[in-house]
C-alpha cells in the first residue's frame, strides 16, 4: 500500500505533535518536525521509485465528504503533482534542517511550518476542487505567523503584505470556482464536474471566471505586476520559512494555474493568452533588473524569485505541451535553488554576519570566512544563471523553445531576462563573496567557518537534485510528459504551432 | 376544527421547561441563596438553568419534528428543531460563559432572564402565524433589553440597554404596523394563507409599504445596515454574555422566524410585486441591497476599530450582509445554507465573548492592544479564541468557512451572475480579504505580540474553560465534517 495519501494526514499529525513536544523540550519538536519531514520524504520517494507514468490523476483515496454538495475526499496523483510532491518532501526536510538553530519558541515554529507543509502536500495530491481550495488556505495563515513570529526586516508589514496577496488572490479563485460551480449547474466540485459547467457557461462568463481563477492564482506564482507580496514577504521570513514560501508555496499559485484554470476554462484562456504572455514577459524582465539594484542581499534573492517563477507563467502563456513540460520542471527547478539560495542567505550568512547587507559583506572577505556557504552559492548560482548541468537549463530552454514557437518577441524579451539573471545573480556572489577577494586572510579565530551538519545535509539535498535532474532532465519528463497528454489538457495538443 | 391538545402541549413542552426553570431558579435564589456568596449562588442558578436547557433540548430532539400542530399555527418540520436545538446549545454555552464574567449581584436573575429569552426564541422558531411571531419575537427582546443592561456599575451598559431599547421599540412598531397592513390586505394572519392571498391578489403599493416595514425590522433584528447603528454600542456596552447570547441565539432563532415570514408569508412579493415602483422590484433586490451595504459598511469600518467588542460588532455587520444573502437563497436551496452558517457563527460568536468576558474579569481593558501577551497568561484562551476568530475570518478547516462556502455557493446557485444575488456574493468574497486583516491584528496581539505591562495568568473557571472548549471544538468538528448538521435537512 502506498504511504502517499497519507503525508498530508501524517504532517499535520506531526504538527500537533511538535506543539506538544516543544512545550517539554526544544530538541524534542526538532526531532520531530525531522522526522515527520522525512516521513514525508520517504513517502514520496517510495511512492517515485514505484510510479509508472501514466497519461491520468490516479487515486490514490476518494471517500465521500460533504455529499450534500457532491464534495469528495478525493487524492490523486500523477506527473506533475508527484514532481512536485517530491519537491516539496525535499523543500520541506531541508527547510527543518536549516532550521536547527531556531530557539524561540521551537514547537510552535515547527507545528505552524508543518502545517503550512502539509497544507501544500495536500493542494499536490488534491483531485477536487473544494478539497483543493481548502488544503490552499490551510497553507495561507500558519505563513503569517511564521513570518510576523520569527522573522526579520518589517516583519509583521512583510507578514500581513504576503498574506492578504496570498488571500486576497485565493478569494479571486473561490469566487471563479463558486461562479461556476452556481451558473454551469456543476453535480460536485471534482475536476471533471467543473470542467464540464464551466463548458456551459457562455463565452464571456467563461473568460471572466477564468480571469478570476487564473489571476488569483498567478498572485501566489508571482506573476507581474501581483508580485509585490513576494520580496518583502520573503525577506521578511525566517530562513525556513523563506525556503518554502519560495521554494514551494509559490509554486501552489503556479499548479493552481496550470491544473485549474487552464484545464477548466480552454476557451477563457485562449481569450487571456496574450496578456498573460506579456506580463510574464515583463515580470522577467522588470524582477530582473530591480535584483541588479539591490542592497540587501536576500532582496536580490527575493526578486530573483519572481524573475524566474516569470518563465513558468511563461510556459503556461504558451499552452503549449513542450512548454508546459518544461514549466513544471521549471517549478520543480526553481523551487530547489530558491530554496538552496534562502538558506544560504539567511542561515549560512545572516545568521553568523548578522547582516546582508552586500556593501557591508563586501568589507569583508567572506570567501574566506564562510568558505563553505561561498561554495554552495556559487553553485546555486551557476545553477540560477541557468547553466547547462543544473535542472534550469532544460526548463528554461523548454519554455523559450515554446515561447519562440507561440511568439518570438516572447522569447527575445525572455532571453534578455536570463542575460540579466546571469547579472544580477554574478553581482551579488561577486559583492557577498569576493568583495575583498585575494586581501589578506581572515583574521586569527574567525576565519574559515565550517558548516554545521544540518546545513551540509540540508544544501546537499537540494544541490544534489538539481544537478540530478540537471544531468538527467527526462527522470521527471518522463513523469511530466504524459500527464500533459492526458485529455484535461487536450487544448495543449491543439495549440502546436506547425 | 379539533385541536390535538395532548400534541400542543407536548409541542410546548421545551418552552414550559424552561419558564419552570427561570421560575425555580428565582424561587431557590430567594429562599436558599440569601446569606451566601453570589459566587455559589451563580454557581446554582447557571447549575439549574443547564439541567433546564438540556432537558428541553433532549425533549426536543426525542420529538423530532411532527409537523404543523395546532390548526397550523406552529410548524415543527427539520428547520425548526434544528433551530431550537442550536439556540438551545449556544444559551447553554452563555450559560457556560457567564461563570467566567464578572459576578453580578443578582445572578439568579439574570440566568432566569436568558432563559425567558430562550422561551421567545425557541417559539419563534415554530410561529406560523402573525401574532404567535411577535408574541416570540417581544418576549425575546424584552428579556435581552434587560439583559444588556445588567451591568449597573457601569453607565455603558445603561447606555446600551437604552439605544437598544429605542431602536428596538421602533423596529417592533414597524413590525406591527407591516403585520397589521398584511393582515389587512389578507385578512389572513397564518403566513399560508397570507401567501395564498398575496398570490391571488396583491396591492402594490400596499405591500410594498408592508414589506418594507417587515425589512426593517429584520434589518433591526439581524444588524443588516442600515438598521444597525445599535450593534456597536450594544456589543461594547453590554455584559458579555448578554452581548453574545444577542450575537448568536437572537440571529439564530432571528433568521429562521424571519425565513418563514419572507418566504412562507412573503414568497410571493419575492421580486415580482412591484415595490420600487417599476417592473421588477420586489424584496429580493432591496434586501441585496441592504446586504451589499452591510458587507461593506461592516468590513471597511471594523478596521478602524480600537476596542475588540465594537471591532466584533461591525464585523458582525459585516457577517449580517452574508447573513441576509443567505436568506435571500433560501427560497433557492432551502434553509440549509442558512441554519449552518448562522448556527456556526452563534458558536464562534459565543466563544469570542466567553474570552472577553474572562478577559474583562481579570480587569483587562476591552481595547486590541490588551490581549497583548495572552500567548503566556492563557494558552487556553489564546488557542480558542485564535479558532473563533479564524472562523469568523472563514479559514478552513473551521466552520466559519465552510458557512461562507456553502452560502455562496447558493447565491451563484439562483441564476450565476444574471441575479443580484450573484453579484451580492461576490462582494462577500471580496470583502472577506479585507476582513482578514482585522481578524489578523486581534491574532497578532494575542499570538506575537509581547505585553508592556506584566501581567498575571488569566484564572480561567473550569466551567468556563469548558464552554470555550466546547464551542472551539464543535467549529473544528462541523468545519471537518459539514455534512453533520447539513444532512439533516
Amino acid at each position: 500500500m502506498s504511504l502517499l495519501p497519507w503525508i498530508p494526514v501524517a504532517t499535520l499529525v506531526g504538527a500537533l505533535l511538535a506543539l506538544v513536544a516543544g512545550a517539554r523540550s526544544a530538541a524534542a519538536a526538532r526531532v520531530v518536525a525531522l522526522l515527520t519531514a522525512l516521513f514525508g520524504a520517504v513517502a514520496a520517494g517510495a511512492a517515485a521509485a514505484r510510479f509508472a507514468p501514466s497519461n491520468e490523476l490516479v487515486t490514490l483515496v476518494d471517500l465521500p465528504w460533504i455529499t450534500q454538495l457532491g464534495i469528495r475526499y478525493h487524492l490523486a496523483v500523477d506527473g506533475i503533482s508527484l514532481s512536485l510532491v517530491v519537491l516539496t518532501a525535499l523543500a520541506a526536510t531541508s527547510g527543518v534542517l536549516f532550521s536547527w538553530t531556531v530557539a524561540e519558541r521551537v514547537g510552535e515554529f515547527f507545528a505552524l511550518y508543518l502545517t503550512l507543509v502539509a497544507g501544500v502536500y495536500g493542494v499536490f495530491l488534491s483531485a477536487d476542487a473544494f478539497l483543493f481550495f481548502v488544503f490552499y488556505e490551510i497553507a495561507i495563515v500558519p505563513k503569517y505567523f511564521l513570518v510576523a513570529g520569527w522573522g526579520s526586516t518589517r516583519r509583521e508589514y512583510g507578514a500581513m503584505k504576503l498574506v492578504l496577496y496570498s488571500f486576497a488572490g485565493s478569494a479571486l479563485v473561490l469566487a471563479g470556482l463558486v461562479w461556476t460551480y452556481g451558473a454551469g449547474g456543476a453535480e460536485g466540485f471534482s475536476f471533471g464536474a467543473l470542467t464540464e459547467a464551466a463548458s456551459r457557461m457562455s463565452y464571456g462568463e467563461n473568460v471572466a471566471a477564468f480571469g478570476l481563477v487564473f489571476f488569483g492564482f498567478a498572485t501566489l506564482a508571482g506573476l507581474f505586476p501581483l508580485h509585490t507580496w513576494a520580496p518583502t514577504g520573503h525577506v521578511a521570513a525566517p530562513t525556513a520559512a523563506s525556503m518554502l514560501l519560495a521554494g514551494v508555496v509559490m509554486k501552489l499559485g503556479a499548479y493552481g494555474c496550470l491544473r485549474i484554470a487552464l484545464p477548466f476554462y480552454p476557451v477563457g484562456f485562449a481569450a487571456w493568452q496574450l496578456v498573460i504572455g506579456w506580463l510574464a514577459v515583463a515580470g522577467i524582465v522588470y524582477a530582473g533588473l530591480v535584483a541588479l539594484v539591490q542592497r540587501d542581499f536576500k532582496f536580490v534573492i527575493g526578486y530573483s524569485s519572481v524573475s524566474h517563477m516569470g518563465f513558468v507563467m511563461l510556459g503556461l502563456a504558451t499552452g503549449e505541451i513542450e512548454a508546459l513540460a518544461g514549466a513544471t520542471l521549471q517549478m520543480f527547478s526553481h523551487g530547489v535553488i530558491a530554496g538552496l539560495l534562502f538558506g544560504v542567505v539567511g542561515r549560512m550568512v545572516y545568521e553568523r554576519e548578522h547582516t546582508r547587507d552586500l556593501v557591508e559583506l563586501e568589507a569583508r572577505p567572506m570567501h574566506r570566512r564562510l568558505p563553505g556557504a561561498a561554495a554552495v552559492f556559487v553553485l546555486a548560482g551557476l545553477a540560477s544563471m541557468g547553466l547547462p548541468g543544473f535542472s534550469g537549463f532544460p526548463a528554461e530552454l523548454k519554455i523559450l523553445v515554446g515561447a519562440w514557437n507561440f511568439h518570438p518577441i516572447w522569447a527575445v524579451a525572455a532571453a534578455v531576462g536570463v542575460l540579466v539573471a546571469g547579472a544580477f545573480t554574478l553581482r551579488v556572489m561577486q559583492r557577498a563573496f569576493f568583495g575583498q577577494f585575494g586581501a589578506a586572510g581572515a583574521e586569527p579565530g574567525e576565519g574559515g567557518e565550517r558548516l554545521t551538519l544540518p546545513e551540509k545535509l540540508g544544501a546537499g539535498l537540494l544541490l544534489g537534485a538539481t544537478i540530478l535532474i540537471g544531468l538527467k532532465p527526462d527522470l521527471l519528463l518522463d513523469w511530466i510528459v504524459p500527464a500533459l497528454q492526458s485529455p484535461a489538457f487536450h487544448f495543449a495538443a491543439t495549440n502546436v504551432v506547425p | 376544527m379539533s385541536i390535538d391538545y395532548a400534541l400542543l402541549f407536548r409541542v410546548l413542552l421545551p418552552e414550559a421547561l424552561l419558564t419552570a426553570t427561570a421560575l425555580l431558579v428565582i424561587g431557590v435564589d430567594l429562599v436558599w441563596g440569601s446569606g451566601r456568596s453570589r459566587g455559589s449562588r451563580l454557581q446554582m442558578a447557571v447549575g439549574a438553568g443547564l439541567l433546564g436547557v438540556g432537558v428541553a433540548a433532549l425533549v426536543i430532539w426525542q420529538d423530532g419534528a411532527q409537523g404543523s400542530v395546532w390548526a397550523g399555527n406552529l410548524r415543527v418540520d427539520l428547520l425548526a428543531v434544528a433551530v431550537r436545538l442550536g439556540v438551545l446549545g449556544l444559551t447553554g454555552l452563555s450559560l457556560l460563559g457567564l461563570t467566567g464574567s464578572r459576578v453580578s449581584d443578582q445572578p439568579a436573575e439574570y440566568v432566569a432572564l436568558a432563559l425567558l429569552a430562550t422561551v421567545g426564541f425557541l417559539q419563534m422558531a415554530v410561529a406560523q402565524n402573525l401574532l404567535l411571531a411577535f408574541l416570540a419575537l417581544e418576549l425575546a427582546s424584552l428579556s435581552l433589553y434587560v439583559l444588556a443592561g445588567y451591568d449597573r456599575s457601569r453607565p455603558e451598559s445603561a447606555e446600551a440597554a437604552l439605544k437598544y431599547f429605542l431602536q428596538g421599540g421602533v423596529s417592533a412598531a414597524l413590525l406591527l404596523f407591516g403585520f397589521s397592513l398584511l393582515y389587512g390586505m389578507t385578512g389572513r394572519i397564518d403566513l399560508t394563507g397570507i401567501s395564498m392571498a398575496l398570490a391571488a391578489h396583491a396591492d402594490g403599493s400596499l405591500s410594498a409599504v408592508a414589506v418594507g416595514m417587515v425589512l426593517a425590522a429584520f434589518g433591526f433584528k439581524a444588524a443588516v445596515a442600515p438598521f444597525h447603528p445599535w450593534a456597536p454600542d450594544v456589543y461594547q456596552g453590554a455584559p458579555p454574555m448578554s452581548a453574545a447570547l444577542i450575537a448568536s441565539a437572537a440571529k439564530l432563532a432571528g433568521l429562521a422566524f424571519f425565513w418563514r415570514i419572507f418566504w412562507s408569508g412573503l414568497g410571493p412579493l419575492a421580486a415580482t410585486a412591484p415595490l420600487t415602483g417599476g417592473a421588477g422590484g420586489g424584496w429580493v433586490p432591496v434586501l441585496a441591497a441592504m446586504c451589499a451595504v452591510s458587507l461593506l459598511l461592516g468590513n471597511l469600518v471594523a478596521l478602524a476599530q480600537v476596542s475588540i467588542r465594537r471591532l466584533l460588532a461591525y464585523s458582525a455587520i459585516g457577517h449580517a450582509g452574508a447573513l441576509g444573502l443567505g436568506l435571500l437563497s433560501a427560497g433557492e436551496v432551502g434553509p440549509g445554507p442558512l441554519f449552518y452558517y448562522a448556527a456556526t457563527y452563534g458558536l464562534a460568536t459565543v466563544g469570542a465573548f466567553a474570552c472577553l468576558a474572562l478577559l474583562d474579569r481579570a480587569g483587562d481593558g476591552d481595547r486590541i492592544e490588551d490581549l497583548a501577551g495572552l500567548r503566556r497568561r492563557s494558552p487556553l484562551l489564546a488557542a480558542c479564541l485564535a479558532v473563533f476568530v479564524l472562523s469568523l475570518a472563514g479559514i478552513p478547516p473551521l466552520a466559519g468557512f465552510f458557512g461562507k462556502f456553502v452560502v455562496f455557493a447558493a447565491a451563484f446557485r439562483i441564476d450565476g451572475l444574471s441575479h443580484p444575488a450573484g453579484w451580492v456574493a461576490l462582494l462577500a468574497i471580496a470583502m472577506s480579504a479585507v476582513a482578514l486583516y482585522y481578524y489578523l491584528i486581534l491574532l497578532k496581539q494575542a499570538w506575537i505580540a509581547e505585553d508592556v505591562r506584566v501581567r498575571g495568568p488569566i484564572e480561567v473557571p473550569p466551567a468556563a474553560a469548558l464552554g470555550v472548549v466546547l464551542a472551539a471544538g464543535l467549529l473544528i468538528v462541523l468545519g471537518a465534517f459539514p455534512s453533520l448538521l447539513l444532512g439533516r435537512f
